[in-house]
């Protein structure tokens, strides 16, 4: 079984050079044979989680050697695969949320002539993805972090003829860059201080290390993952990758990249264990991308950027599960996957209502859509009734728990994040609930426009992800929950205590339940019993920001952009004036020189001869001179 | 009458030379005032071999006389050459290398 895991990786990564050079002869077929390398790569790692499951929980972790990568004396970086309970969850989203995906883009990109080649990088992503959560060591997770970012922004600027989706692509990358350098630093620190980067050496020696080496490993691993999972400070991209084709955002937010942060701090839990400065500092991250999402969520009327907003929030929830140790490892990962079914849904339903309105994405152009769109409707419903945490749904089982976890924090500390994780519950109902009811309830917006479009259900490649979406967002979360399966499965790997919430469970299930109901029933006062005006009205102050991306953008521009700007032309000024000065006034020293040396040439032998004379004459009076000393 | 004398007129010579080198144009003219340089060395050797009273210089003005008379084969082919293409034999004249 060991001997399988590498084609785990290797079938999209087949698929994706086989599209990507196989030319215009696979125009035709191409999107199949992406969608079935997809698929195959579920189907081998549903094979191996059956396989896993008939094992007891100590003999799960499975293990692959490839091949020595650098072998140097004491630097030994080898290509080895490690599969166990963590990463069989990872493998078993992204190659299942994935291949739904792919199936999903064969109806979404069919008019579109550079199809072979969207399947192309979609596969990549995916590889980069597996490459990613499989590897036994922190330089082969660092190749599949570097390969996801390619493929993002391959992907979100997959239109590059529109100018935006270009930019968005770039600022995609070069935020991501920051993050991928805190990793890099995190590499080099692990070597100098554990003499090693594989997993087992450095995990299993994290408390032998200081404390401050382990804070700034955890540091730099939590830079690398704000990054990837656009948390704050880096999450500014992440709004902007909106710019791609709808199935790329469903990929992105739900199956790989921002799932990889999480991944990554999951995975290094034992270096964060040892160091509670940095996972103080996770929490807040958290916390902090926690309200940030949910209020730039709010104000959005472009329905992707909310649903942006709202995976910025998720996330949020997840990093901050993670950083409150081995109370949360496991919830983190949990509400990682219920999050995984309902996001991707949720994604997929946004294409299917654009792919009906025009490729309208401005929600206040909607309106009483579910007539028109059923199907997208109720599974687009369903995914919001698990996101806003509904009993009984997979959101409300996965976020019920963060926010237990939350409070079992202790000491003030537990009660702030607590109410921080309360009040985003609230606010997450509050803008889903609009998202909701401005595309699919009130009046019909877009009657009545220059180019009015023709509301219809999509084709059933769009409709049959979207469904088998739904029944994991409705189902995921209860089964995971039933007998704490989900917990006992992953145990082995981020270890697990219970937490000690000074609320009982009750108490906290139900002051969730009252804050989504808080949440839902301000978003009706405001969006469902009013009707909602088509252009959007100026604002107050803190909706003008939240539609600005909170300022981040502007605040980007003036602590990084203009800075760096003036340095540039501070750097140009000194290179023109005194670099070059100083290379340009040598030349032309030398130049006006050699122009009155010229002179001396005047091509007459007598005066060469002249010259001859006088400089014999010199040497002589010299020796002479010299002997009579 | 002392040998010193020859090392005089030596110098007398030499001077001669030099200085027709320097202000004559006929190429003719300069290259047998260069020869009377020449000379006026040979003379010197032969003076100082005499006074020190070994043969070293007498052999060294054989030399001379020997490289002199390959270079005023090789000066005066120069000089026929220059004179065809400038149908004139002044030095100022072949000035065609100067910038």
């Amino acid at each position: 079984m060991e001997s399988l895991i590498g084609l785990l990786v290797g079938f999209p990564l087949l698929g994706a050079a086989v599209l990507l050079c196989g030319g215009k002869r696979l125009e035709k077929t191409g999107h199949w044979l992406g969608v079935v390398l997809a698929g195959a790569s579920f189907v081998l790692g549903a094979v191996l989680f059956f396989d896993m499951l008939g094992k007891s929980a100590d003999e799960r972790a499975l293990h692959q050697h490839l091949f020595s990568w650098v072998p140097v004396e004491s630097f030994q970086a080898d290509v080895a695969f490690q599969l166990d309970q963590l990463a069989m969850t990872f493998v078993l989203l992204i190659t299942g949320v994935g291949t739904l995906i792919h199936i999903y883009s064969v109806g979404y990109m069919e008019h579109d002539e550079r199809r072979r080649r969207f399947f192309g990088y979609l596969n990549l992503f995916l590889a980069a993805m597996l490459l990613l959560v499989l590897a036994d060591n922190y330089l082969l997770l660092y190749v599949g972090w570097e390969g996801v970012g390619l493929a993002s922004y391959l992907l979100i600027g997959f239109w590059q003829h529109k100018p935006s989706a270009a930019v968005a692509a770039k600022k995609a990358f070069l935020v991501n860059r920051v993050g991928d350098a805190g990793l890099a630093i995190a590499i080099f620190l692990m070597f100098t201080t554990f003499g090693s980067f594989a997993f087992a050496p450095v995990l299993s020696n994290a408390t032998e290390a200081g404390e401050g080496k382990l804070t700034a490993i955890g540091l730099m691993l939590l830079l690398a993952a704000c990054g990837k999972s656009a948390q704050v400070p880096l999450q500014s991209w992440l709004g902007d990758a909106m710019e791609g084709p709808t199935p790329v955002s469903a990929l992105i937010h739900a199956a790989t990249m921002v799932t990889a942060g999480v991944y990554l701090i999951t995975r290094s839990g034992a270096i964060f264990n040892a160091a509670p400065d940095a996972q103080t500092v996770v929490v807040v991250v958290g916390a902090v991308t926690l309200l940030y999402g949910a209020i730039v969520g709010c104000a959005k009327d472009d329905i992707k950027k909310a649903l942006a907003g709202s995976t910025m929030s998720q996330i949020g929830y997840m990093v901050l599960a993670a950083g409150l140790g081995p109370i949360g490892y496991a919830f983190a990962i949990m509400h990682l996957v219920t999050h995984g079914f309902f996001k991707a849904g949720l994604f997929l339903g946004a294409g299917s209502v654009m792919h009906g309105m025009n490729d309208e994405v401005d929600m206040r152009r909607y309106g009483g859509l579910r007539k028109y769109m059923p199907v997208t409707f109720v599974t687009f419903g369903l995914g919001y009734l698990a996101i806003i945490g509904f009993p009984g749904l997979s959101g409300f089982f996965s976020k019920d728990q963060i926010i237990e976890a939350a409070f079992a924090k202790g000491g003030t500390q537990g009660w702030i994040l607590g109410a921080v994780t309360l009040l985003g519950a609230a606010i997450t109902a509050y803008y889903m609930t609009r998202v909701m009811l401005m595309t699919f309830f009130g009046e019909e917006r877009w009657r009545g426009q220059a180019n009015e479009p023709h509301p219809h259900e999509s084709p059933k490649s769009m409709t049959i992800p979207m469904i088998v979406l739904a029944f994991g967002s409705v189902f995921a979360g209860g089964l995971f929950k039933i007998g704490e399966s989900f917990v006992h499965w992953l145990e082995p790997v981020t270890q697990f205590e219970h937490g000690h919430s000074p609320l009982s469970a009750p108490v906290v299930t139900g002051a969730t339940v009252v804050t989504m109901l808080i949440g839902v029933g301000a978003a009706w006062l405001q969006y469902g019993r009013r009707p909602v005006p088509a252009e959007a009205p100026r604002g107050s102050l803190l909706t003008r920001a939240a539609r600005r991306d909170l300022l981040q953008d502007d605040l980007n521009h003036v602590a990084l952009v203009l800075p760096g700007e003036y340095l540039t032309r501070g750097l140009v000024y000194v290179d023109n004036k005194v670099v070059d000065g100083a290379v340009n006034g040598t030349a032309a020293a030398f130049g006006g020189l050699s122009g009155r040396t010229r002179r001396l040439q005047n091509g007459f032998v007598r005066s060469y001869a002249v010259s001859m004379f006088g400089g014999a004459a010199i040497l002589v009076a010299a020796t002479l001179l010299m002997r009579a000393v | 009458m002392s040998p010193v004398n020859y090392v005089y007129l030596a110098a007398l010579l030499f001077t001669i030379g030099a200085v027709g080198v320097l202000i004559r144009r006929n190429a003719i003219v300069v290259f047998m005032c260069v020869e009377l340089m020449l000379n006026a060395a040979n003379l010197t050797l032969v003076a100082f071999s005499r006074i020190h009273g070994n043969l070293d210089g007498q052999i060294m003005a054989f030399f001379v006389m020997v490289v002199a008379a390959a270079e005023v084969v090789v000066g005066l082919a120069i000089i026929v050459m220059l004179y065809r293409s400038r149908h004139s034999a002044s030095v100022d004249d072949a000035s065609l290398m100067k910038l």
